[in-house]
């Protein structure tokens, strides 16, 4: 069964006086299961919905809409990286490569170990620091070939 | 080149995001001069200083303020708009990173103007670790006792968005945040201000608000003396691609592409010849390095080019640049993006990106040319919102500018 942390229901106490309805709460409800879940599971949305004032449904529906929820289990370490012009320009498809061969997956795929997973999305809001990507929620920018390496490494 | 900082003036201070710094170089010191004001003759010094949205459409700040109903009952809302999601565009997040205390101190002003005691500043959600020095600036100013409108509390809530473009469109924006997927609304035939449940909402872009301190303290004539008559001010305009230093860097409206490329980026990278520029963040037609030279970072030269302003966020590229990948780039960013609620951009989008495909696999035939611009000409009609008309103007930039490229990836 999903339950909120003691943490979460505060925070949605709180955040409940800063909204004119509590429907505004879908999102940060959904944020607050990934978080505590790293995914997104009917029942958690069954849970979650009447914190909202939502029919479960309407969560549902929400989540597949918005591309960061996760619906489906990623690598431990979710690497996201930008495909968009800027960064295509910059030397994405050198760092797409290198990243499949080190890790030995393709994109959409995870690493058996379920360490790793890797996907591509479109434009990051850093094209001038490109190529980037993020792991889980963090940006790594500028990146290089010997530069991943190290990410990785560093990772392991 | 003339210095025009007005939002990154405290961008190079150590520590510039703290409370302390902020404070210590001007935040929040003058905000009694503006509360001794009335909020109509707030608006009417915004209305007069020019001031045009930075987020990508540059209406007039001014008028939007003055649609705010100052005498309906209802409970007013401020919208900041952070989704910055248009490729090529990566200003906010230099806003609320290096100054969150400037934003900070705009929506008090703003929300004093019209009336609003509660702002929420819509955030993408790639932006996480740009979101947490936002929020402890906010947490600051709240501790320190600034958080108020004359006295009045005042509500600042920060609102994380989940990956998804169309989120910026203002009232895709306000679905969004009512809990519900990110689809545009219709327009309403006249001029009226947005909805938040049904309350009138205003919603302005990150940097649009981050001007406001300066010209309700300095005055509109202030703001005037940079830029041009109908371009008034300054712009955090941004470089990408391949320039040898790409960022964001402040300047007046009026100032030369090709000068603000040479100044502030250093030129194309490896003593390359340019072949293109996208002036204004993806959305806005490519100009070629013909049409570079002539432009000027303002709305009237982009206009008279065929192109727009859009964000200032140029993407630059080199002689070596395949022009066809690029658009393909581009069409599935847009196919991806779609909100998918008008079939001819549902299905325009898809289409698009799907032919080009082909032509890249081999299969391209001459008519296909002409078939992608129809395919333009029905995306350019009846949707709901002016995401598909831009979808149209990037696929013509393209096309017609560089007709030889893909002519040359055509068999027949
Ligand atoms: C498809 C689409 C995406 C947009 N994305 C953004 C965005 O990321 N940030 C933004 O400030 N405005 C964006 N806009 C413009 C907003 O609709 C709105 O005009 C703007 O936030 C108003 O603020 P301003 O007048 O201060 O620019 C977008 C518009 C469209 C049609
Ligand atoms: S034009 Fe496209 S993005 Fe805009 S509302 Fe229609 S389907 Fe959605
Ligand atoms: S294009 Fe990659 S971050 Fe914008």
């Amino acid at each position: 069964m999903f339950t909120f942390t003691p943490q979460n229901l505060q925070k949605i106490e709180a955040l409940k006086s800063r909204y004119p309805s509590p429907n505004a709460l879908a999102l940060p409800l959904l944020w607050m299961v990934q978080e505590q879940e790293g995914t997104i599971s009917l029942e958690a949305m069954e849970a979650a919905a009447p914190f909202c004032d939502l029919p479960p449904i309407e969560l549902y529906r929400i989540a597949t809409f918005y591309t960061m929820f996760k619906l489906a289990p990623t690598g431990r370490h979710h690497i996201q990286l930008c495909k968009t012009l800027s960064c295509a320009l910059c030397g994405k498809a050198e760092i797409l490569a290198h990243l499949q061969e080190r890790l030995g997956i393709g994109v959409g795929e995870m690493t058996p170990d379920g360490r790793f997973s890797l996907e591509q999305v479109e434009c990051l809001g850093s094209c001038g620091t490109a190529p980037v990507m993020q792991i889980n929620d963090v940006n790594f920018e500028n990146l290089t070939p010997k530069k991943i390496d190290e990410i990785l490494k560093a990772l392991s | 080149m003339r210095d025009a900082r007005i939002v990154s003036r405290r961008f190079e201070l150590p520590q510039s995001h703290t409370l302390e710094v902020a404070r210590a170089h001007g935040a929040y010191t003058r905000l009694s001069e503006a509360f001794d004001k009335t909020p109509s003759e707030l608006i009417e010094i915004i209305d007069q200083s020019g001031l045009r949205g930075k987020g990508g459409g540059g209406a007039g700040a001014g008028e939007k303020w003055k649609l705010m109903l100052p005498h309906d009952p209802r409970p007013k809302y401020l919208a900041v708009n952070c989704d910055e999601s248009e490729p090529g565009t990566f200003k906010d997040r230099q806003i609320i990173t290096k100054d969150p205390h400037l934003l900070i101190e705009g929506i008090i002003l703003t929300c004093y103007a019209i009336g609003a005691r509660a702002a929420y500043i819509y955030i993408r959600g790639e932006y996480r670790a740009h979101q947490q020095i936002l929020q402890a600036a906010i947490d600051e100013a709240e501790a320190a006792g600034l958080l108020h409108v004359k006295g009045a509390p005042l509500l600042i809530t920060v609102h994380r968005g989940a990956g998804a473009y169309i989120c910026g469109e203002k009232s895709a924006l306000l679905e969004s945040m009512e809990g519900k997927r990110g689809h545009p609304r219709l327009k309403p035939k006249q001029k009226e201000c947005e909805w938040y449940f049904g309350n009138p909402t205003l919603v302005n872009n990150v940097e649009t608000i981050a001007s406001v301190p300066f010209i309700l303290y300095e005055g509109a004539a202030a703001y005037r003396s940079f830029g041009t008559e109908k371009s008034p001010g300054t712009l955090l305009f941004a470089l990408s691609g391949h320039v040898q230093r790409p960022g964001v860097y402040e300047a007046e409206f009026g100032t030369s592409m090709m000068a603000y490329i040479e100044h502030f980026g250093g030129g194309i990278r490896k003593g390359k010849k340019l072949k293109a520029v996208i002036p204004g963040g993806a959305s806005t037609a490519v100009l070629t390095a013909q049409e570079a030279l002539e432009a000027c970072l303002d709305y009237e030269s982009m206009q008279s080019l065929y192109s727009a302003l859009g964000t200032g966020g140029m993407i630059v590229m080199d002689e070596d640049t395949d022009m066809v990948l690029a658009l393909k780039n581009l069409l599935e960013f847009y196919r991806h993006e779609s909100c998918g609620q008008c079939t001819p951009c549902r299905e325009g989008t898809g289409l698009a990106d799907t032919l080009l495909s082909r032509v890249l696999e081999g299969h391209g035939n001459t008519g296909d040319i002409d078939k992608l611009l129809e395919l333009a000409s029905t995306m350019d009609g009846q949707t709901i919102c002016v995401f598909a008309p831009a979808v149209a103007i990037v696929i013509r930039g393209f096309l017609l500018k560089f007709r030889s490229e893909f002519e040359a990836r055509m068999h027949a």
